[in-house]
């Protein structure tokens, strides 16, 4: 059995997805730890445009909403965790670290071009961290 | 907040390497900053080692770095070009003071009062600034010029893909001067612009007549210089907070600048703030406290001590593709998606603030109009006052205040029901004005020989009325 299931957001579509397969893998006994990675290189474009730090933390919290509705309604616990770094560098960090049993992450998330160029973070993550990865598509 | 050790040892190796990464990235950027400036390279490096080792001391945010920046060498071009380096020097030190004193009194506080489209436009501003400045370097410089420009920007847009370790902007100053060297080519270098000196900076009183004369020609651009470089220094902040998630002390932010400033001035040293791209710079690289600050500024003089004859034959057009690199980092794309889906009256602020900058030259004017620009906007919106009427009944929807009760008075007034009612339960009394306005009203309609209800007033209106009518009662 999962305890401690890793389910990597951001706003995207599959993630999402991703939410809904935590929701099957996980028992009631689970606890689903949302991370959601703030990337240093959209700091600078989200801090000018957030009217307020109190406006840019309503605005990540936004992202997520869809996500923790999906468990809310299946009834699992869950938690958000948000961190601050390079997407995938950082869910590998802190899955290894605090010994996760699990990681979910949707394949693709919002950045495709970048994902051309630089690779996809569910590829890294699947990669480097210590525990089982499901990758959802 | 952190305790005061671990701002300076909590994060000794990464503060260590980030620092030496920064004073890399620095070096071109300080130079460049003179240059626009029109002072010699060494005003600009030697503020960029005082500043970095005296905010590691003073400031209120750790992990941010403060050096020489584009946004104050811009500021004081006209005072280089009509009265000298002295009169910089001058004008530096009394910067310092009047942040000091800005620190003193609170004016991170104020800071809130700046709407995000004022800094969108701010940034703007100074990327397309920093931009024109470049197009004297290679306009008519001939094709040699364009070619390094060019080579230039694809070794700092593409090699950072593969390789992080050292930055790119250096590995391209260090290859394309070997190039140079090495195929003999003739292109202009900084030491045709100014002169290296491998020295340490040393305290001196700038050489200006200490009279009312001096100060009205210094006192301008150094209140420019004072609120530009707090601008940009308390944005930068709100920045490193997020990416660390940790707080900072902006009114200390704003002291430190001061203190950094002063000493700096009396060092040789041009003007100097918090800049958003090197601090970035050193956060990703793993820089989190003071130590990074002070290692960044301590290794910069360092490199200039020992490899000062070398600087002197960068080419121009390399520091020129490194400024270019600068301008674009700086600009926000972001922008052309916010003039179209943000509120009209945000994106007129925006572009005015942006318009205003580039046609003055000054980023100080373009922040105060677009403040003042953004303050009346947000006045003529809130000042929107609706009133549904329905037999006698008069619904009134927004706030109440000197800007908002002409339409208030002039509905109600006409009413043409024998009673009325005024339900004030989705409106706020905010000033005299209000009050006055539903006293107005209402004596009017009694003159009328018509019956006046005023319900629903909130207890915090409701508080105001009452004591402003006590008031003028006494009277």
């Amino acid at each position: 059995m999962y305890q401690h299931i890793l389910l990597a957001v951001d706003g995207s579509e599959n993630a999402v997805r991703a939410a809904k397969e935590a929701v099957k893998i996980a028992s009631d006994a689970s606890l689903i730890e949302m991370i959601y990675v703030a990337d240093f290189e959209k700091a600078k474009t989200e801090v000018l445009h957030a009217k307020s730090s109190e406006s840019l933390m309503l605005e990540r919290k936004r992202k997520i909403a869809p996500i923790e509705e999906v468990l809310r309604s299946a009834g699992k616990q869950f938690k958000l965790t948000i961190l601050h770094g390079t997407p995938g560098p950082e869910i590998v960090k802190y899955a290894n670290e605090k010994k996760v049993d699990l990681v979910i992450i949707g394949s693709r998330g919002l950045n495709s071009l970048q994902e051309m160029v630089l690779g996809s973070v569910s590829h890294k993550v699947m990669k480097r961290v210590h525990c089982p990865a499901l990758i959802v598509k | 907040m952190q305790s005061l050790k671990q701002q300076w040892f909590g994060n000794v190796r990464g503060d260590i390497l980030s620092g030496i990464v920064v004073a890399l990235a620095l070096i071109p950027e300080a130079i460049a900053f003179s240059i626009i400036a029109g002072v010699d390279p060494m005003v600009g490096l030697y503020a960029s080692f005082s500043i970095a080792v005296i905010i590691a001391f003073v400031g209120g945010r750790p992990g941010m770095i403060s050096a020489a920046t584009g946004a104050m060498a811009l500021v004081i071009v006209n005072l280089v070009a009509d009265h000298g380096l002295q009169y910089l020097l001058a004008a530096t030190i009394l910067t310092g003071i009047i942040q000091v004193l800005f620190g003193v009194f609170g004016i991170a506080k104020l800071m809130r009062f700046i709407p995000n489209s004022v800094m969108l436009g701010f940034v703007n501003a100074l990327a397309i600034l920093i931009f024109m400045a470049q197009v004297p370097h290679f306009l008519g410089e001939g094709t040699m010029t364009y070619v390094f420009i060019a080579i230039t920007l694809l070794i700092v847009y593409i090699l950072p893909r593969f390789f992080k370790a050292i930055p790119a902007p250096l590995i391209a100053i260090v290859l394309l001067t070997a190039v140079t060297f090495m195929f003999n080519v003739e292109l202009k270098t900084i030491g045709d612009l100014g002169s290296i000196t491998q020295s340490l900076p040393s305290f001196f009183i700038p050489d200006v007549p200490f009279n009312l004369e001096t100060l009205s020609i210094i006192f301008p651009y150094a209140l420019a210089l004072a609120l530009v470089g707090l601008m940009e220094s308390l944005m930068t902040a709100q920045i490193v907070d997020d990416m660390t998630d940790t707080k900072s002390d902006k009114n200390q932010e704003a002291r430190g600048q001061g203190i950094a400033n002063l000493i700096n001035g009396f060092f040789g040293g041009m003007a100097g703030c918090a800049m958003i791209g090197q601090s970035i710079i050193n956060v990703k690289s793993g820089g989190r406290g003071r130590l990074s600050a002070l290692v960044a500024g301590v290794f910069l003089m360092f490199l200039i001590l020992v490899l000062g004859n070398v600087v002197i034959d960068i080419p121009m057009p390399v520091l020129v593709g490194i400024m270019i690199m600068v301008s674009i980092g700086t600009f926000d794309w972001g922008s052309f998606k916010y003039i179209a889906k943000a509120p009209r009256t945000d994106a007129i602020v925006m572009v005015a603030t942006v318009a205003v900058v580039v046609y003055t030259h000054n980023l100080a004017i373009g922040v105060v109009l677009g403040v003042i620009l953004s303050a009346l906007f947000f006045v003529a919106s809130i000042s929107k006052v609706r009133i549904h009427q329905d037999k006698g009944v008069f619904i009134v929807e927004g706030p109440l205040f000197f800007a908002s009760t002409q339409n208030f008075i002039q509905t109600i007034e006409e009413a043409k029901e024998n009673h009325a009612t005024i339900d004030l339960s989705s409106s706020h009394l905010w000033d005299e004005s209000a009050v006055g306005a539903v006293v107005k009203v209402v004596s009017k309609l009694e003159e009328q020989g018509k019956t006046v209800n005023v319900i629903g007033m909130n207890p915090a209106s409701e508080k105001l009325y009452k004591q402003l009518l006590n008031v003028s009662v006494s009277h």
